[in-house]
C-alpha cells in the first residue's frame, strides 16, 4: 500500500489527570491511506490518546491537527463531522435502537451525512458487507459480543470517517472471531482507509500495520515498521519488565 | 410524506376536531375538568418532547407555568397591559430561563438534572415572592378578562394541539433521531457528530415556552394570582406522574395518562385534601416500580407477547 501525506498530526500533546501523566509530549504524524498502530503496555496511555484524538477528552497542552483543522480545540461532535470515527475499548452500542438504526445513527449525523432513505440503504449496505444483514431489525440486545463489535465498526464507517480510531477492537474475540476481525481490518486497509489501530494482539500489529508508534507511561519510545520496533531493546524492556 | 404519515396525520386531525366538540355537550361541571385535563395534555406532551427521548426528568414545568401566570396577572393588573402580550412576553422570558437552565444543567445527568431543576423552580417561586410581597405590595393580582371556560379551553386545545404537530416534526426529523441516540448513550451521540448540547438545550427551550403560554392561558380562571399558587412545584410533579402513566417513550403517551389521572386526582383533592402530597409520591413511586413504560409500554409488552 503506497501512503501518502500526513492527515493527522499531533504535536508535543500532554495530558494530565491530577497528578497524573496519562499521555506526555507524543508527537507523531498519521498519514493518508495507512493503517497506524499504537501499542503499548496496560495502563501506558494508548486508550488515553485516542480520546484526545477523537475530543472525548481535552487536552492539556499540543496540537492535533487534521488537513488544517485544529482538533485539540474542537468539540467532540465536530471533530467526528470533520472526519474522525472510533469504537470503544469497552464496545457501546445504543441499546435501545435497532440494529438498523445504530449503524444509520453514524451515517445521518457524521462526517459525509446522509438523510432518509438514503442513509437507510447506506447503513444496510455496510450492514451487509460487514455480515450483519441479516440481523437488521432485531433489536441490538440478541446481538453476540462479536457482533456487537461489528456494529459499532459499521457505525464508525457509516459517515464515511476520514481516520477511523479502533481501541482493541479485536479484544476478547475467540481465535475464529479473531480471523474474521483482521479480516475485516484487512479489507478496510485495502480500500485504503487510514486506521490508527490500538492492538495487545501482537500478530494483528505486524499483519496489518505499516507502522506503528509505542508508548510507555505516557511516552513515545519507539516508531517504526513494526517488524523493527517489535525487536527494538527497549520496547521488548517496557513489555517484559526491568529484570 | 406516504401512506402511514396520511393515515397518522388523518388521526390526528380527527382527534383535534373530536376535541374541539367537548364544550357543546359539556356541563359546567365537566367543562371545568376538560380544561383542566387539556392543560395537562398540553403541559404533558410538551414535556415529553424533551424528556420523553433523553431520559432527562425535569422538575422545572411549575417556574414556566408560573412565569406565565404570574407576568399576566402582574402585567394586567399591576400595569393595565393586555393579555396577548404578557402572555408574549411570557413565552419570551420563559424560554430565555429554560435556554439558562438548559445551559447550566448540560453536564449534569440522572438524578443531579432532576434535582437542580426542582431547586431552581423552588429558588424561583421564592424570589418572585419576595419581591412581590417586599416591593410590588402583597395583595393578589386579579386576571380579568371575559374568556368562557370553554374558551380557555379551545385555546389550550390550540396549544395542545401545537405541540403534538411540532413534536410529530421533530420524531421524523434529524433532531427527533438525534434526541432518541442521546437518549441511549450521550458519548456515543457526541462521537458520532451530535451537538448534544444544542440539541438539548433547544428542545427544553420549547418545553419552557409551551408551559408559560399555558400558565398565561389559564390565569383568567384563577380568581387572584399569588406567586405561591402558580409557581406551586405539585404541578411539576403532576406533569411527570402523567407523562410517565402514559409512556413518554411515544409522543401520545403523555394524552393516555391524563384523563384518568386528571379524574383520579380530582377525586382525591375532594376526597383525602390534606394527603394529596401523600398520595402525589405514591402515585409516582407505583407508576415507576410497576409500568416503568407506562399504560402504552404495557399494551405494547402484551401485543409482543401476544405475537410471540
Ligand atoms: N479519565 C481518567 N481519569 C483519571 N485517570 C485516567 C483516566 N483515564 C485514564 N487514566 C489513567 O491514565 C493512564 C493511562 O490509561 P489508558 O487507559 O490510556 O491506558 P491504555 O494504554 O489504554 O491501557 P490498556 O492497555 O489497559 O487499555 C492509566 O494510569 C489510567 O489509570
Ligand atoms: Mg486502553
Amino acid at each position: 500500500m503506497t501512503t501518502g501525506s500526513p492527515l493527522l498530526t499531533v504535536r508535543n500533546v500532554t495530558k494530565r489527570f491530577g497528578g497524573l501523566v496519562a499521555v506526555n509530549d507524543m508527537t507523531f504524524d498519521v498519514k493518508e491511506h495507512e493503517v497506524m498502530g499504537i501499542i503499548g503496555p496496560n495502563g501506558s496511555g494508548k486508550t488515553t490518546m485516542m480520546n484526545l484524538i477523537s475530543g472525548a477528552l481535552p487536552v492539556t497542552s499540543g496540537a492535533i491537527d487534521m488537513r488544517g483543522h485544529l482538533l485539540s480545540q474542537a468539540p467532540t461532535h465536530e471533530i467526528a463531522r470533520l472526519g474522525v470515527a472510533r469504537t470503544f475499548q469497552l464496545v457501546r452500542v445504543l441499546p435501545g435502537l435497532s440494529v438498523i438504526e445504530n449503524v444509520m445513527a453514524g451515517a445521518v449525523f457524521g462526517h459525509r451525512r446522509r438523510w432518509g432513505n438514503e442513509a437507510r440503504f447506506f447503513a444496510e449496505a455496510l450492514l451487509e458487507r460487514i455480515g450483519l444483514g441479516a440481523h437488521r431489525h432485531q433489536p441490538v440486545s440478541s446481538l453476540t459480543y462479536i457482533d456487537q463489535k461489528r456494529l459499532e465498526i459499521a457505525r464508525a464507517l457509516a459517515g464515511e470517517p476520514a481516520v477511523l480510531l479502533l481501541d482493541e477492537w479485536l479484544a476478547g474475540l475467540n481465535p475464529t472471531e479473531l480471523q474474521i476481525g483482521m479480516d475485516l481490518v484487512a479489507s478496510l486497509r485495502g480500500e485504503g482507509r487510514t486506521v490508527i489501530l490500538v492492538e495487545h494482539v501482537m500478530d494483528a500489529i505486524r499483519s496489518l500495520c505499516d507502522r506503528c508508534v509505542v508508548m510507555n507511561s505516557g511516552r513515545k519510545i519507539a516508531e517504526g515498521a513494526p517488524e523493527d520496533v517489535l525487536s527494538d531493546a527497549e520496547v521488548i524492556r517496557a513489555y517484559l519488565g526491568d529484570e | 410524506m406516504n401512506g402511514k404519515d396520511v393515515q397518522s396525520l388523518t388521526a390526528i386531525v380527527v382527534c383535534i376536531i373530536a376535541a374541539a366538540c367537548f364544550p357543546f355537550i359539556a356541563d359546567g361541571y365537566w367543562m371545568s375538568i376538560g380544561v383542566t385535563a387539556m392543560m395537562y395534555m398540553a403541559l404533558a406532551t410538551s414535556w415529553a418532547l424533551f424528556s420523553g427521548p433523553t431520559h432527562y426528568i425535569s422538575l422545572a414545568t411549575a417556574a414556566f407555568f408560573g412565569i406565565g401566570g404570574y407576568l399576566v396577572g402582574t402585567g394586567m393588573s399591576d400595569y393595565d397591559l393586555s393579555f396577548w402580550l404578557m402572555m408574549a412576553i411570557s413565552a419570551v422570558v420563559a424560554t430565555v430561563l429554560a435556554a439558562l437552565i438548559g445551559l447550566a444543567t448540560l453536564r449534569l445527568s440522572g438524578v443531579y438534572f432532576v434535582i437542580f431543576t426542582l431547586g431552581l423552580a423552588e429558588m424561583i417561586r421564592n424570589l418572585v415572592s419576595w419581591v412581590q410581597n417586599n416591593f410590588l405590595g402583597s395583595r393578589g393580582l386579579y386576571v380579568l378578562t371575559d374568556f368562557t371556560d370553554a374558551d380557555i379551553y379551545w385555546m389550550l386545545l390550540t396549544v395542545a394541539a401545537a405541540v403534538y404537530l411540532l413534536g410529530w416534526l421533530i420524531n421524523r426529523s434529524r433532531l427527533g433521531f438525534a434526541l432518541r441516540i442521546i437518549g441511549n448513550d450521550e458519548t456515543v451521540a457526541r462521537h458520532v457528530g451530535i451537538n448534544t448540547a444544542w440539541s438539548k438545550v433547544l428542545l427544553f427551550m420549547t418545553t419552557g415556552f409551551f408551559a408559560a403560554i399555558v400558565g398565561a392561558i389559564i390565569a383568567p380562571r384563577y380568581s387572584y394570582i399569588e406567586p405561591n399558587l402558580v409557581f406551586k412545584p405539585e404541578l411539576s410533579f403532576l406533569v411527570v406522574i402523567m407523562a410517565l402513566l402514559g409512556g413518554a417513550h411515544r409522543l401520545w403517551g403523555p394524552i393516555v395518562g391524563v384523563i384518568p389521572f386528571t379524574l383520579l386526582w380530582e377525586a382525591i383533592s375532594i376526597s383525602f385534601p390534606n394527603y394529596t402530597t401523600l398520595l402525589l409520591g405514591l402515585a409516582f413511586l407505583l407508576i415507576v416500580y410497576f409500568i416503568p413504560r407506562g399504560l402504552i409500554g404495557l399494551i405494547e409488552d402484551l401485543v409482543e407477547r401476544s405475537r410471540a
